[in-house]
């Protein structure tokens, strides 16, 4: 049995955070969803647009079994570079995501236990579900849903998946996404992502956003708007694209196909799509034929992935 | 007679969703309670963000009872037969009736209790309604717009029991999500629910919840000499994103007043669903904003004031660096990023449509009263914006940047216009550009759009119209017409895209009121420009309102019937009508008549004063009827009849210089 914070609505604020730190506010999500009966994951180890393409969510979204875990997951995102001179945007962040499938009947509830938690009262706070229907045509995936708004900024994007990789979810898997630099700024009243507390304020070496990420954000966007060859991206996506299909026919030690290898191998395809597409070396037209390719890509690796699946 | 009452209470509703969802419900529930032979009095349907609900006034609590009647075997079949039919009525043999030696059972079917009608009505509403789009949830096959929780059903005060999909009827809803003390609660008829969710901070009736946030909008702007900047549609979508309407006024920082208004306004509908308000006594836009909360705050409305006027500080900051970074680029690199844009596959790229537009401008100028060399500069110009960090972040603003872009860039005012209103008009309600260089440039663009898809053929095809080609068309309409422009349609068209631009104003001509067989009448002459075009169906209308325009068209039908079966015949060869000895004087007159007004007639249609041409063919009428009471058409001598044929083929070439006369009904 799960031991819930939260037995379903009304919802009581929690108590002041802990810290007013953006390590703080994660760590609160972690014991929150961790009470709630999640794997609390560590992030993926490649590069990924969105914490969705984590396989913890794309592949596990698909299948019978029962799933629900928790992790935060760094994003990259090459278009959104700013040389670290936008308030607002960052090329690398972070997303925290959580997938619970099936979806428990109060999921609404317990993603609303979990901004109390953070310390958004909806008795002060505007919070409202907006229509959003969410689509990833690379890993040719949808589902319906909202963003969350908290006094008009969007906090929270929930959805409920009902494809991945082009085949049905069933049962359906929730999910929920959540800016965390976003929501850090709201929560710390912070009007520059740099001047976020990253730890707590009042240790002996307080550190800000900025003090761990600027230099990173100069670097990434000069390497992704200006230094990177076009050409060699080009050829990794080509040898790669090459590659997963060739994983996908080989078989592991008890004669399953080896699609988690395979997937890693999508995840650069689609790491270097980004890049390519951050430097403005992908024309309209062209733009279409990659994410095709990268989605054909995926959903080999999603059939694969459910011919695995026992029946649970 | 019985109320019913159903709420079907879900997750939130997409707001746009909303009131065709109440529309759906209402009907599917009327066709359904009329099938069943169950006709309500009144059905009344709601929708808000968490539920959809029906109320139905006056159903019987049973259906009546019907009796059927069923043929049997006839009279002396084998006894097998008529055993069949008394096992299959349930009867015995002296309850059948005998009509024309053949049997018949009465069967009369008791009506069943509403409820059960009602449960399997609402199974079917529920399993079968028109979302545009659905979804499943948990471990269910159910689909509904979000996840489905509850269903309130009761009828004349009692739980209609059913189940779909483990979702059990009840007689229990919730109150707002928020407000109040959030527990769900007991709704046996209409007036307890509507009250109940009043008192649980739900406001039912979506009009209600619109004429709240227009009270309390007005009055919080009254309140601080602000006036409030109505959108209808904003309202619509904001009435359904709360139950309990709570409108906020909030503080923007009057430095971003500086930026284009057009940017502030698409900043805070688009993106927050803010509405604008401005200073009564300029008129201009004033440095606050409303937004609709969905709760009356626990301080007031201050944190929700404050966080939203963040949110909008950090979207305007964000425009703000669009416009900064767009004026220090400007439109050298951007037109450079032109040629890496596709604009179609088949079409090129967007570089190479803009090279298309200027050729286009530089060839419509000069018919537009416009210099072309300036045209054309404006229209290599026209696309650069695309690539501008402000139109990529609100497309919607396509054009309009430019316009402030070139003004920025203290580039010639009317190529400024040109830039802002190239992609006018943008919807029925829109003007059109009026000033020769946006003429030109409006022109262009449109066609430019139209000549291309229509070369790779991808035509509008019934409702399908991704290109909003139709839209294109009309534009270019419009801007001919209320500019009173004379352009050669059919050189600047194909042929099949020339049928287009007809079609587009053949509708355009029907929806102003003219008879389309009038409109069918003036096309068929050929004529590609469209100012004539509408002038000529102007003067046939007005023409054919008079009684001596009405009684010419019966001449002019009487005449081509008769041309027509001489022309099937083919002995016949028009030739010039002559004054023959011993004709009748109404054959005389007619021809008489008829020289005496053919040159001016012609004149006056060469002249386009087509009012003037018609009122001079209407006085015709009397020779034409006089023609055809004393003169014989058909006469026994083949020259005599030959030269009226030919007489009566003059009445109608002329008259069809004005129209196809024959197409016209009547």
């Amino acid at each position: 049995m799960v031991r819930r914070l939260f037995q379903g609505s009304p919802i009581h604020p929690m108590p002041a955070l802990k810290t007013l730190s953006f390590q703080g506010l994660i760590l609160t999500l972690h014991e929150y969803w961790s009470h709630q009966g999640c794997v609390i994951l560590q992030p993926y180890d490649t590069e990924v647009g969105a914490g969705t393409l984590h396989p913890a969510t794309v592949l596990r979204a698909l299948g019978n079994k029962p799933w629900n875990a928790a992790y935060v997951q760094p994003s990259r995102r090459p278009s959104d570079g700013r040389y670290g001179e936008n308030p607002n945007r960052l090329q690398h962040y972070y997303q925290y995501q959580v997938i619970l499938k099936p979806n428990p009947a109060d999921m609404q509830d317990l993603y609303l236990g979990s901004l109390a938690a953070i310390g958004l009262d909806p008795k002060l706070h505007d919070i409202r579900f907006v229509e959003d229907d969410w689509e990833n045509p690379t890993v040719g995936a949808w589902g319906l849903g909202w963003e969350v708004w908290c006094d008009g900024m969007e906090v929270s994007q929930y959805t409920y998946m009902q494809q991945v990789g082009g085949l049905d979810c069933t049962p359906v898997a929730g999910e929920l996404t959540y800016g965390l630099e976003r929501l850090a700024m709201y929560v710390f009243g912070v009007d520059n992502v740099y001047d976020l507390p990253f730890n707590d304020p009042a240790s002996p070496a307080p550190k800000t956003y900025g003090d761990v990420f600027l230099e990173n954000e100069r670097q990434q966007s000069a390497y992704n708007f200006e230094v990177l060859d076009v050409d060699m991206y080009r050829r990794h996506f080509e040898d790669i694209e090459a590659q997963v299909k060739r994983v996908l026919q080989a078989r592991g030690p008890q004669g399953q196909a080896l699609v988690l290898p395979a997937y890693d191998l999508v995840l650069k395809t689609s790491h270097y799509f980004n890049l390519m597409n951050a430097r403005g070396a992908i024309a309209v037209a062209e733009r279409a034929s990659y994410i095709g390719r990268i989605r054909d890509l995926c959903k080999a690796c999603a059939q694969a992935w459910v011919d695995q699946q026992e029946p649970a | 007679m019985a109320q019913l009452l159903l709420e079907l209470f879900s997750e939130e509703i997409p707001a746009r969703m909303q009131g065709n969802a109440a529309r759906e419900l209402e009907r599917m529930a009327r066709e359904r309670l009329t099938a069943a032979s169950l006709t309500p009095e009144r059905l009344v349907s709601y929708a808000g963000p968490r539920r959809l609900t029906l109320v139905v006034e006056g159903l019987p609590v049973a259906q009546g009872d019907v009796s059927e009647e069923l043929k049997g075997p006839r009279v002396g079949s084998p006894p097998q037969a008529i055993e069949g039919f008394l096992k299959k009525t349930d009867l015995k043999p002296d309850q059948l009736m005998e009509r024309d030696g053949v049997y018949y059972a009465t069967l009369t079917k008791t009506g069943g209790p509403t409820s059960e009608i009602i449960a399997r009505m609402v199974d079917e509403i529920v399993r079968g309604f028109p979302w545009p789009r659905s979804m499943r949830w948990g471990n269910g096959t159910l689909r509904w717009v979000r996840p489905l929780k509850r269903i309130l059903c009761v009828f004349d005060r009692q739980i209609v029991p059913f189940d779909i999909d483990g979702i059990a009827s009840g007689d229990i809803t919730e109150g707002h999500r928020f407000m109040g003390n959030g527990q769900p609660f007991r709704a046996c008829d209409f007036t307890e629910y509507r009250e109940a969710l009043a008192g649980h901070f739900v406001v039912l009736d979506e009009a209600d919840r619109k004429a709240t946030i227009l009270k309390h909008a007005k009055a919080a702007c009254v309140a601080r000499g602000l006036e409030l900047v109505e959108d209808e549609g904003l309202l619509e979508e904001v009435s359904g994103l709360a139950e309990w309407p709570v409108p906020v006024l909030g503080d923007m920082d009057p430095a971003f007043l500086s930026l284009p208004s057009e940017v502030i306004r698409t900043s805070m509908r688009t993106h927050q669903k803010y509405f604008a308000l401005r200073d009564p006594k300029t008129g201009l836009l004033a440095p606050h904003f409303l937004t609709v909360a969905n709760i009356e705050a626990s301080d007031g409305g201050i944190e929700i004031a404050a966080g939203n006027a963040r949110v909008l500080s950090a979207r305007l900051d964000d425009a703000r660096f669009f416009w900064d970074e767009d004026i220090k680029v400007g439109f050298e690199p951007w037109l450079g990023k032109l040629s890496g844009v596709t604009f179609h596959a088949k079409l090129g790229t967007m570089a190479q449509r803009v090279e298309r537009i200027v050729a286009l401008a530089r060839q419509i100028a000069p018919l537009v009263g416009a210099d072309p060399d300036k045209a054309a500069e404006a229209a290599s110009l026209a696309k650069a914006d695309l690539a501008s960090g402000m139109v990529g972040e609100f497309p919607e603003l396509q054009g309009l940047m430019g316009g402030y872009y070139a003004r920025a860039a203290a580039m010639d005012g009317e190529i400024a216009d040109a830039l802002r209103d190239q992609y006018r008009p943008m919807g029925p309600s829109d003007t059109v550009p009026t000033a020769p260089l946006s003429v030109a440039v409006a022109l262009a663009d449109k066609l430019d759009t139209l000549v291309g898809f229509f070369s790779i053929d991808e035509k509008p095809t019934g409702s399908k119209d991704p290109y909003a080609l139709r839209r294109s068309a009309l534009g270019v309409i419009r801007i001919v017409l209320e500019n009173a422009l004379r352009l050669p349609m059919g050189r600047l068209a194909s042929d099949d895209l020339w049928g287009f631009f007809a079609d587009r104003l053949k509708v355009t001509l029907r929806d102003q009121g003219k008879r389309h067989d009038l409109v069918d009448a003036v096309f068929a002459l050929g004529d590609d420009d469209l100012v004539r075009i509408v002038e000529r169906v102007e003067a046939l209308s007005a023409f054919l309102a008079t009684e001596n325009g009405a009684n010419l068209l019966t001449g002019y039908k009487r005449a081509t019937n008769i041309l027509r079966a001489e022309e099937k015949k083919s002995g016949w060869k028009n030739a010039p009508s002559y004054l023959r000895d011993a004709e009748p004087p109404e054959e005389t007159e007619l021809r008489r008549a008829l020289q005496e007004r053919d040159p001016y007639i012609r004149g006056a249609i060469q002249d386009e004063r087509f009012g003037d041409a018609m009122k001079r063919l209407a006085e015709l009428h009397g020779s034409v009827d006089a023609f055809f009471e004393k003169v014989l058409v058909n006469s026994d001598i083949p020259e005599e009849r030959e030269n009226r044929l030919n007489l009566l083929a003059e009445v109608r070439g002329l008259m069809d210089q004005m129209a196809d006369f024959s197409l016209v009904a009547g």
